[in-house]
């Protein structure tokens, strides 16, 4: 393009980027400045609840949104004006868009057959074949669309996204129409495409597991704005605000006065007069926070008696008991605090004893547990 | 309530029916039934105005299929790429259009075609010696400009139902936006196509009133059955309007099926 475009300091390890992408459909604000770096080769994923903007962002790379302010920049160039048909990047859409007036084969080739100059049919027909057998359809080809299950139409619809190579393989909810036990599969069988083809892949999904299980990083996204970037570990050790907290996995929030600060650590008094320590952000000067802790991190006692010396201890009275297999989830109300969620661990459980519904009990809080969330915007 | 829905049927059929039965009549009574043959369609088959009627028929027909199927599929398309009022406005008048009785299509017609000749033609008379006149232009002008919102109708519905990431894959994938419309919308639409195009055909070839004001010297199959009734009914008149219904019911079928293929098309 112009040299205009090369003026944005050009990231070698960056393959895509949003630099304050925003897309306003009317008064709907989709996508609020939105400062994205793809890497070359990572997995990423946007996840959020519907509306959130996530899917807006995909299709902006994808091209069939252009940003109303801002810029969306792929391979370093500015690609805001460029259509779809024109971009390094090949998108399997939720409900796989298969044509279903052409075979197997036909669907998988179309993109190679708008190539021009012209591709030689034979060379069309050996890269068909490649992706068939790369998504394990090797025989597939002449069948009609709608003589495949669920789960190869996925495939064919993989098969051809993945036949041009693009610079980048964007996933609209690919899953949301398997069932639970295919998508396992799939999840799988997409992680290990990513790794052996080495191209970076974009996945949009709502579903948090299937975000933890196949990214490198993910964006939460919510309101149309990023709430935070991070691999799946980050995100889940060090939510940054509640709603990030709230997304990916379970997360008990409750509010304390923080007393002092010191290392990355903070000193809290919840409502009910207990003192906790936890994990701090840095820079945050608030007395008055929202704190996260995760429902496996915490532990229960049957009377203070039981509770180890050093351990914070939340008195509260046991209100469901569900037994998971692998751990029991508790459910408690703590007085001055409020409801309180409690995984113990099935071995755990059985070494210790479980808890009846309406016993009153002792929540233990580990030292150095639990975090303190920045504010929600 | 079932021997009530019986007698309408019956009501609605029964003479179709019983000219259909007479036309086989070997008599020369168009109302009574004779002994079997096939002699009155011979007869109407070896008419030379039966068949000159006939072969007007299928041209006008033809040629107003083809301008309504060509005018009415982009008409069709360019409503789908517009947004509101405008497409709500044109998509009522093409429904009125419908609706709208041959009566006034044709007097509305007649005149509007009478008044521009009588406009243009001292002109064309001057200049080229040659002027214009009612005839199979006109038919075709008119039956066109009626079956044209037929047309619209059935592709303005497949294109509501056809799934637009199919366009939006065909351009992810690298088609320019010619080459998805041949690859992909035409390919799914063209079940709608054939069945407006049908559609239109039978139509203007059943089409007696507006055909009867903007006909001029012109004789169509139907003129023809009407002004040879003013002379009496005879067995030949039976076979024709057999003939032709056999033709119609078979092109309506035909259209019908090609619908439901596009339905189903728009299901999967």
């Amino acid at each position: 393009m112009t040299d205009a475009t090369t003026t944005h300091v050009r990231a070698p390890e960056a393959v895509a980027e949003f630099v304050g992408a925003t897309k306003r459909f009317g008064e709907v604000l989709a996508a609020d400045r939105i400062d994205l770096r793809i890497r070359r080769g990572e997995f990423l994923s946007f996840l959020g609840p519907s509306g959130c903007g996530k899917t807006t962002a995909l299709r902006m790379l994808a091209g069939f949104e252009s940003p109303t302010e801002g810029e969306v920049l792929i391979d370093g160039r500015d690609v805001s004006a460029v259509p779809a048909h024109k971009r390094p990047v090949n998108m399997v859409f939720q409900h796989y868009a298969l044509f279903p007036h052409m075979t197997v084969a036909q669907n998988v080739g179309y993109g190679l057959r708008q190539r021009r100059p012209r591709l030689p049919k034979r060379e069309i027909e050996l890269k068909v074949a490649k992706a068939l057998a790369t998504v394990r359809l090797t025989d597939f080809g002449p069948r009609r669309i709608w003589e495949m299950s669920g789960g190869q139409q996925q495939r064919v619809a993989l098969a051809r996204a993945i036949v041009n190579e693009p610079q980048i393989l964007l996933l609209d909810e690919p899953m949301a129409a398997l069932d639970a036990k295919l998508r396992g599969e799939m999840q799988r069988e997409l992680l290990e495409l990513q790794r052996s083809l080495g191209i970076t892949f974009v996945l949009v999904t709502h579903d948090q597991e299937e975000a933890l299980a196949m990214s490198d990083r993910i964006c939460i996204m919510g309101k149309g704005r990023i709430a935070q970037v991070g691999t799946p570990q980050e995100l889940y050790d060090r939510p940054r605000s509640r709603y990030v907290a709230d997304f990916v996995g379970k997360a008990n929030i409750v509010s304390g006065q923080i007393t002092g600060r010191q290392g990355g650590m903070a000193q809290a008094v919840l409502g009910n007069g207990v003192k906790v320590v936890l994990r701090d952000e840095p820079g945050d000067a608030r007395t008055a926070a929202e704190i996260a802790i995760r429902p496996e991190a915490l532990g229960l006692a049957p009377r203070e008696s039981a509770v180890p010396a050093g351990t914070a201890a939340v008195p509260a009275r046991v209100t469901h008991r569900t037994f998971l297999g692998g751990h029991t989830e508790y459910l408690l109300t703590a007085e001055g605090i409020g409801p309180l969620q409690v995984n113990i661990p099935r071995q755990a459980e059985r070494a210790l004893g479980g808890h009846d519904v309406g016993a009153s009990v002792h929540v233990l809080w580990p030292e150095g547990t639990g975090l303190v969330l920045a504010a929600d915007d | 309530m079932r021997l009530y829905a019986w007698a309408v049927y019956a009501f609605l059929y029964l003479p179709i029916g019983i000219i259909a039965l007479f036309s086989f009549s070997a008599g020369r009574s168009a109302s009574q039934m004779q002994g079997f043959s096939l002699q009155w369609y011979g007869r109407a088959l070896n008419n030379p105005f039966v068949m000159e009627a006939l072969w007007t028929s299928v041209r006008v027909a033809f040629l107003s299929a083809v301008l309504a199927t060509v005018v009415g599929t982009m008409a069709a398309l360019a409503l789908t790429g517009m947004r509101g009022r405008t497409r709500k406005v044109f998509d009522l008048l093409v429904q009125i259009a419908v609706m709208i009785p041959g009566i006034v299509i044709g007097i509305a017609t007649l005149i509007a075609l009478v008044s521009v000749f009588d406009l243009v033609n001292p002109w064309l008379e001057a200049l080229t010696g040659w002027k214009l006149s009612l005839g199979t232009g006109s038919l075709v002008a008119a039956h066109g400009l009626f079956t044209m919102s037929l047309v619209v109708l059935l592709v303005r519905g497949r294109m509501e139902t056809l799934d637009g990431a199919l366009i939006e894959a065909s351009g992810d994938l690298g088609a320019t936006p010619m080459g998805t419309f041949w690859q992909v919308t035409f390919p799914q639409i063209l079940p709608a196509i054939l069945a407006g195009f049908l559609l239109a055909f039978t139509f203007s070839f059943d089409d007696f009133i507006i055909a009867f004001f903007v006909a001029g010297a012109e004789t169509t199959l139907p003129i023809y059955v009407f002004s040879s009734i003013r002379r009496g009914v005879t067995p030949e008149i039976n076979a024709i309007g057999t003939m032709v219904m056999a033709a119609s019911l078979f092109m309506l079928i035909v259209a019908q099926l090609l619908l439901r293929r596009s339905q189903a098309q728009a299901r999967r």
